[in-house]
Parts: C-alpha cells; structure tokens; sequence
C-alpha cells in the first residue's frame, strides 16, 4: 500500500515536557491505524500534527510523497480532518455545524443541504437539521461532529477517542461507520480502548511515553507479540 | 407625538446611530486583536479601558471643547456645535464600553473553536471570523450598551453641541434645558421616549443573551 502520510523523526516538547519523541510513522493508503497507549502518552499530541494543527519542535512531515511546509500546510490540511475527543460545536443548528466546511470548500445550496442531509443519514441522525447542536445529548453530537467530518469526504480521518465517553448503542455505531470507511478513507483512531483496537484496525500502533515501541498488524500485536514488553502493552498492564 | 420631538428623537437616533458605528471602526479591530491574542502589555491595555469606563461625560466634553473650539488643535475645522461634534465626542465615549464588553464576548468564546475551524478547512483569518461569530450575542449587547449610554448621556451632547434648536437639540439637551424654557410637557415627552427606547433596547439586548 502506498504510503499517504508520513512523519520523520518528530519530536513535539511542550515547554519541558516532550510529548512526543523522534517518532517515525507511515500512514498508509486506506487503511484503518490505530493508536493504542495510555493516559499522556502523546495519542492527541500525534493525532494534532497529523492534522497539520500543531507543528513538531523538529522532524519532517510529508504527504503523499510531497514534503509539507508552512507555505503548503493550509492547503493539505484542507483533505485532513480531525474529530476532537471531546464535541466541540458551533453555537448554531446541526445543520450549519455541518455546512460550515462544505462552505469553505465553495459549495452551495443544494449541494451543501445534499451533503449534509447525507452525513446526518449516515450517523443515522435524519431530520436532526434544525435542531440547535449544543442542546442535543452526548451521544448525539459525538454523531454530529463526526458527521461533519465525514461530510467533508476527507483524504485522512483522524479520531481522538471517538467512543470514549459513548454508551455501548452509541460506540456500536460509530465504530460500524468506521469499518465502512477502510479501503476508502485512510483513518487514523487514538484509543485505549484495546477491544476497539483489536476490533477495527488494519495495524495498530503501541505508543508509550511518546514514542511508537511497536506497529503491525493486530495478529502480531495481540497473539503473537514479538517481545514481553509489547505482551504486556497488548494486555494493559502499562494503561 | 408632536412634529417637534419627532424631530428631536429621530437626530438623538441618527446622532448615537453614527456615533456607535463611527466608534466600531476602530473599537472592533482593537476588541479582535485583545480577545484573540496574546501579548505583552495586552492586561494594561484592557485595564486602561476598564479604568476609562467611569470617565464623567463633562470631563470628556470639555476636553473636547477646548479642542474643537476657534483656538483649539483642531479649531480650523469648525465642528463645535455641530451634529458631528457630539458624534465625535459619543463615539469616543463609547469606545471603552464598546472594548471591554466585546474583548470579554470573543475570550468567552470555547478556545477550541479556532482549531475546529481550521480542521474544517478555515485559514487563520476565516477562522478568526468565525470566533467573531461565536461572540455574536455578547457583541451585540456590547453594542446595544455602548448605543444606551451614547444617547442617553447629556455632557458632550451640551457641551459640543450646544442645544440648537433645529440642529443640536438631542432628546437629553431638551430634557435638561427645556425646564427653563418652561416646555416642560416636551421635556416630559422626550423622557418617556428616551426610556422607551432604552428599555426596549436592553430587553432585545438580553433576549439574545438568554440561550
Ligand atoms: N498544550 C499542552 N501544553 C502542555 N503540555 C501538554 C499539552 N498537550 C499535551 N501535553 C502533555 O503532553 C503529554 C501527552 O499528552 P497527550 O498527547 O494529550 O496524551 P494522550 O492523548 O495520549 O492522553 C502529556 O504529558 C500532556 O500533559
Ligand atoms: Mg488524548
């Protein structure tokens, strides 16, 4: 699979504390990656610079072969989104929540309420339009804001934590929107959620302290671990 | 009502209208900068307008005054008793309340906001916008407060515009000076309708508040 993004040596410190440590990381085409590590151990800092939201103290980033810089990172970040762990929505109806990057993009009328009306069926969200966003439940704005994700048809889906603070019914549906998505979207998952991992990854990735000690596919993270340590992480025992 | 406080209460709308809007020409680029940056000397900057809020309006006026008066700096341009005179002096009286109340609208505003912009596609500048937008109900009660306290103020009113019949006369000057005129009927008239408008204001003002 060819390679869609890929960080070289990124380091990211937040004054003293490096969150992030010389990683190296290919995202490939289309596949389904999951970040698995424990509190703090770096899954949103590596999740933002992906997004080309926040930039790393030092290494190299480049997309699709293509070294991205200040000058090109607005409009690489343009086929990127990110899904926040915790909704973040605008203070307007689900409609114009979802509408507002269609927007950006140049769309208008009745493409935009198309696009829109698509992305709400497919969180199984229909008729949810003009309800103003922040006065729905927990469950149903996570489906909203990752609607409005999923309507911009993104290149790179990253998700911090999609089901973390969901109930079972809630996290089965996202999760089933996640798996339709492999092969199409490349989607990159920050979880410590190890069942989830398990569940719906093409490759996992194990982050611990800031640094990837290991990624491959689930198989040989969870049966066959190559070493104790990564036995150990494939249990919890670091979580 | 009577043809004559029409005409007293549409120049106090027209009047305070352009003051408020004269006033957001440079209170709203210097609210963006303080609610959505941070830098040295930011916290004096917003303490200077905190402290510039409770400035008495005669003390404006008469600083005013002086210039715009024949020997003053800006004497040249005759704009003593004019309707642009009071426009200036209420613009400026409103641009710490204008300030303090919109920087606070956009810094309430959930600081995620940006970087959700930018996830969506927005550059730096759209994105600012956008937070802008976020603010909007504080930044309309921000206006609305700044536009009560300009028509509802007397000292600058007086002081440089001077209560001209048919020119100057604002709805505050007939309140106060009509008394002595022995017009009291109107200067009652021009009170009811001064608070009217005020109330009415503030009601709308704070509807948008609610949720
Ligand atoms: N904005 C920030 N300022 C300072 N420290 C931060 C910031 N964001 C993250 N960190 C620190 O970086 C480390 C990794 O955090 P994070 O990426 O949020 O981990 P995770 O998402 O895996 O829980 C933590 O020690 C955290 O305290
Ligand atoms: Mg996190």
């Amino acid at each position: 699979m060819a390679v869609h993004m890929k960080l070289h040596r990124v380091t990211r410190r937040y004054d003293g504390i490096t969150a992030l440590s010389e990683v190296d990381l290919e995202v490939k085409n289309g596949e389904v990656l999951t970040i698995i590590g424990p509190n703090g151990a770096g899954k949103t800092t590596l999740l933002r610079i992906l997004a080309l939201l926040d930039e790393p103290s030092s290494g190299e980033i480049s997309y699709r072969g293509q070294r991205v810089d200040r000058s090109s990172v607005q409009e690489y970040r343009k086929r990127i989104t990110m899904v926040f762990q915790r909704p973040v929505l605008f203070n307007d109806t689900v409609f114009e929540n979802i509408a507002y990057g269609l927007r950006l993009r140049g769309l208008e009328g009745e493409e935009v309420a198309q696009r829109v009306n698509d992305a709400l069926s497919s969180v199984m969200l229909d008729g949810f339009g003009s309800r103003p966003a922040k006065k729905l439940s927990g469950g149903e704005q996570q489906r909203v804001v990752l609607a409005r994700a999923l309507a911009l048809e993104p290149e790179l889906l990253l998700l911090d934590e999609p089901t973390a603070n969901l109930d079972p019914t809630n996290a089965h549906i996202v999760e089933r929107i996640i798996k339709n998505l492999r092969g199409r979207t490349t989607v990159v998952v920050a979880t410590h959620n190890i069942f989830q991992a398990r569940r719906l990854s093409d490759r996992v990735g194990c982050l611990l302290n800031g640094k990837i000690i290991d990624i491959d596919r689930p198989r040989n993270i969870f049966i066959k671990p190559k070493n104790e340590i990564i036995r150990k992480f494939a249990r919890g025992e670091f979580f | 009502m009577s043809e004559q406080l029409l005409d007293i209460v549409l120049r106090s709308l027209w009047i305070s209208g352009t003051a408020l809007l004269l006033s957001l020409l440079w209170s709203l680029p210097l609210a963006l900068i303080l609610g959505l940056r941070r830098f040295r000397g930011r916290n004096t900057i917003i303490s200077f307008f905190n402290a510039m809020l409770g400035v008495p309006t005669v003390a404006l006026g008469l600083f005013l005054y002086l210039l715009f008066s024949r020997r003053g700096a800006l004497g040249a341009f005759s704009l003593l008793y004019t309707p642009t005179a009071i426009m200036i002096g209420q613009a400026i009286l409103i641009t710490p309340i204008l300030i303090s109340l919109l920087t606070s609208a956009i810094e309430a505003v959930d600081p995620r906001i940006r970087d959700l912009a930018r996830t969506l596609g927005a550059s730096e500048r759209q994105a600012s916008l956008t937070i802008l937008r976020e603010a909007r109900k504080g930044s309309i009660l921000a206006g609305v407060s700044a536009f009560n306290r300009a028509i509802a103020e007397l000292g600058i009113a007086l002081m440089l515009g001077g209560n001209i019949e048919g020119l100057t006369r604002v709805m505050t000057t007939q309140i106060a000076l009509g008394v002595n005129r022995g017009e009291i009927i109107l200067s009652l008239e021009a009170t009811l309708v001064l608070l009217a408008i005020v109330f009415t204001l503030t009601l709308i003002a704070n509807r948008f508040r609610g949720d």
